[in-house]
């Protein structure tokens, strides 16, 4: 396209007025290019938080209308990151979404974590064309405000095979929507059509041990495990200012590698869930 | 004022109605058993070729051009309905006076619609909507009303003191006599309802006796009576039988987007909207087929003759081809299973959603919108595979149920009143599960493990934190009694390197076995 541009600029150059050249242009490229003379201004980023106030700080949120992908190996703590997103979205009354491709979801933990389960609509695929059709069937449909896919559990030698226009797909239709589309995985795929990239790592778990007079007696609990947060990438418009959910704003700094270390607390999970149940019954008295 | 509402050549408007491939064509109805099948009503196109009423069906199938079609009661009552429904659009009297039909009450409908003959377009207007053709009156009596309507093609509006002038040159058919009363007044030469006007009252009470008194009084257009209102009905039924059983989805679909075309016309019309659809099909017995082996013949002889199918909606919907495309989703994951012959599609009437969207509230999927997308995914992942996780009441470790997947307006509202979560100050960790529980070998040292295997992998426990015993309904089959265990584990990844994972493992005392529950991310 650009070649017949400068064809057609060296032939007419120096013979007409700038509007006929402009007009015959636009012919010429016409049913190609939809506006080439009309400069698309970006929308300003507006992000929602994670709910992780760490990870909040590293990235300044999870972008509105792009594609976040979230990678690292089993046990990183993307769904301990993804609970918290499923937390807060579903807290401010916005209907979430979760393609879960392998099945994994565990509503007890979710619930524990904050999550408004009646919010949050859950898809069990099997297999990863399922996980494919039916994201791009809630992306279609419209009105979420995140879409989670989790593939962390699909082999990274499959995730590979994964067409790029799926990603490109992917991106072009949440672009003038608000909805955040998050896709866990293994390994980062989607290139540059992801608008925040994050990798996960896990650290040492920690535990909370009570002395005992022999192992058997000893008592220990999962006190919990520090996770490494690296940003991989940011795409946002240079010079333009990001606009938190929270009504502050950061200045951008350009792609850079920054990363923050987590400590997601395990005791509660337990006491969270008894907690919750409890509440449940005595709300059912 | 009344509106007297007349379908012509009813029977043929009804077949029409549910086949409108049939409109322009020569058609001929037959009813009665074999071999005396007769033709019981004609389209004017076929009157015009010869086909005559009372022909034996053999007959009129030798003409040329002729669509033959049994007659349809399901198609008459629906027709009947949608009549019914018309009626009621437009005002809450009406009467039900015969199959093909009624009166309308229009008194006080001007400064909705305007005069009388914006009344009469109106209900020919919604009349076509519905697949029918009228013929309506506007007259300052019941009577008058009826037998104009009968005879006279299109709107009119008879004014008050011109019914006989108007009603004269009418056939008295219109005044629907007895078969021996219209052989005697043929007899006397009295064609027209002006004839009969003619004739001295007190004569033909004396030769025709009160019934020849009441032709009289209507055809001067002075009969008039009270009106018998009719109570407004709240099911909306439409029916289909079918020649040929149809096994495909698409020529079946195609059907069904026919009558919830109609459905929808009636619901509009009476300004309504479907909340529930249920889908019935009598399905044809499967014996032809199955005659192969014994064991097909078994299982059709358990094959139930009808299938049906809910669609239970979240919002009351009366957009035709949204339903159709939710029918369509919903035979695709569960096909009827054998050819259907008889169709029929009830709706479930309710007011239209008339609420506002909040102006603070973050954006939602619109409900039509997301009922079609959850069906879309329901037909590919599965029906039980997309909802809402509701937790049950118990300590059993992963119990759930999936329900349906709907938060309405006013729910969002009601909650974006309540106070603002409590910010949680740390991350919970989360656990992935396997579905089913991953089997493992372990190892003991102490009641302690520090070897497992499991998934082809082999970890050394390096922290083991439990156990937490949990037990529960002991009084069903169904009781379990399990011990869980949080290990961190070390796993061999080569070059000497190790790597570490937390695992949720338990012993299950009921399979006597160990298992993987899932892994903290």
């Amino acid at each position: 396209m650009e070649t017949a541009v400068a064809t057609f600029w060296a032939r007419t150059m120096g013979m007409k007025s700038a509007a006929a050249l402009r007009l015959e242009v636009e012919s010429a490229l016409a049913g190609r290019v939809v506006a080439p003379f009309q400069f698309r201004e970006r929308r300003l980023v507006e992000t929602a938080p994670t709910g992780v106030a760490e990870v909040d700080a590293l990235t300044g949120g999870l972008p509105r209308g792009g594609l976040t992908e979230i990678f690292g190996p089993v046990g990183a703590g993307k769904t301990s990151l993804l609970m918290a997103a499923l937390a807060e979205r579903t807290a401010a009354a916005e209907a979430c979404a979760l393609v879960d491709a392998r099945d994994a979801f565990d509503p007890e933990a979710a619930g524990a974590a904050g999550v408004r389960l009646e919010r949050l609509l859950w898809v069990r695929c099997r297999e990863i064309s399922q996980a494919m059709r039916a994201t791009d069937l809630l992306i279609q449909g419209g009105g979420f405000g995140l879409i989670a896919v989790d593939l962390s559990d699909i082999a990274p030698r499959v995730l590979r095979h994964v067409p790029l226009n799926v990603w490109f797909r992917w991106r072009r239709a949440v672009e003038e929507t608000q909805t955040i589309l998050l896709v866990m995985e293994p390994e980062a795929n989607a290139k540059t059509c992801a608008s925040l990239v994050l990798r996960m790592e896990h650290e040492s778990a920690l535990w909370t041990s009570t002395a005992g007079n022999s192992r058997q007696t000893e008592a220990r609990l999962l006190a919990g495990r520090g996770i490494r947060v690296e940003r991989v990438r940011a795409r946002r418009q240079e010079g333009t200012l990001m606009r938190r959910m929270d009504g502050g704003e950061m200045e951008e700094d350009g792609t850079s590698f920054e990363a923050k270390v987590v400590r997601l607390c395990g005791e509660e999970v337990n006491a969270e869930t008894q907690r919750a149940q409890r509440k449940k019954r005595a709300g059912k008295e | 004022m009344f509106a007297g509402v007349f379908a012509e050549n009813f029977l043929v408007q009804a077949a029409v109605r549910g086949e409108p491939g049939l409109r322009e064509c020569a058609l001929a109805l037959v009813d009665g058993a074999p071999p005396l099948t007769k033709v019981v009503a004609v389209s004017e196109a076929a009157q015009r070729i010869g086909v005559a009423i009372g022909m034996p069906k053999a007959t009129a199938a030798q003409f040329v051009g002729v669509e033959i079609r049994a007659r349809s009661l399901a198609l008459e009552k629906s027709a009947h309905a949608a009549l019914l429904d018309l009626g009621w659009s437009i005002s809450p009297r009406i009467e039900d006076t015969s199959a093909d039909t009624m009166v309308v009450d229009v008194a006080g409908l001007g400064s909705i619609f305007g005069d009388e003959k914006a009344i009469a377009g109106e209900l020919l207007e919604r009349g076509r909507a519905c697949g029918l053709r009228l013929n309506v009156t506007v007259a300052g009596n019941i009577g008058t009303a009826l037998v104009a309507a009968r005879g006279i093609a299109g709107a009119c509006v008879i004014a008050r003191g011109e019914e006989a002038a108007r009603l004269s040159g009418l056939p008295v058919g219109v005044l629907e006599l007895s078969l021996e009363m219209a052989e005697t007044l043929e007899r006397w030469g009295v064609r027209t309802c002006g004839a009969l006007t003619e004739l001295p009252v007190l004569e033909l009470s004396e030769r025709l006796g009160q019934d020849g008194v009441r032709l009289h009084a209507l055809a001067r257009g002075e009969a008039a009576r009270a009106m018998a209102v009719a109570e407004p009905g709240h099911t909306f039924e439409e029916e289909m039988e079918l020649d040929d059983a149809v096994e495909e989805l698409e020529p079946l679909s195609f059907l069904l987007g026919r009558l919830l075309d109609q459905l929808c016309a009636r619901l509009t019309a009476r300004a309504l909207a479907a909340s529930v659809i249920r889908m019935r099909f009598e399905l044809e017995p499967a014996f032809e087929k199955a005659i192969e082996s014994k064991k097909e013949i078994v299982r059709a002889k358990n094959l139930p003759g009808v299938f049906e199918r809910e669609l239970q909606l979240p919002v009351p919907i009366r957009d035709a081809k949204m339903l159709l495309k939710l029918a369509r989703l919903r035979l695709q994951a569960n096909p009827p299973g054998a050819p259907t012959v008889k169709i029929r599609i009830n709706a479930e009437a309710a007011r239209t959603r008339v609420t506002q969207n909040g102006l603070f509230l973050p954006s939602f999927p619109d409900a039509q919108q997301l009922e079609l997308t959850i069906a879309r995914i329901a037909n590919v992942v599965g029906e039980t595979n997309v909802g809402v996780a509701e937790l049950m009441d118990t300590h059993r470790a992963d119990a759930f149920q999936m329900k349906k997947f709907s938060a309405t307006t006013e729910e969002r509202d009601k909650d974006s009143r309540l106070p603002a979560m409590e910010k949680r100050k740390q991350t919970a960790i989360s656990c992935r599960v396997f579905r089913p529980a991953l089997a493992a070998t372990v190892e003991l040292e102490e009641g302690r493990p520090v070897r497992i295997c499991f998934s082809g992998l082999r970890g050394e426990v390096a922290v083991a934190a439990g156990p937490w015993k949990t037990s529960g309904e002991w009084w069903r089959e169904n009781a379990w009694q399990q011990e869980e265990w949080d290990l961190e584990l070390e796993f061999r990844a080569g070059r000497g390197q190790k790597e570490q994972g937390l695992y949720r493992v338990y012993y299950d005392w009921k399979c006597n076995g160990w298992f993987v529950r899932g892994v903290y991310d």
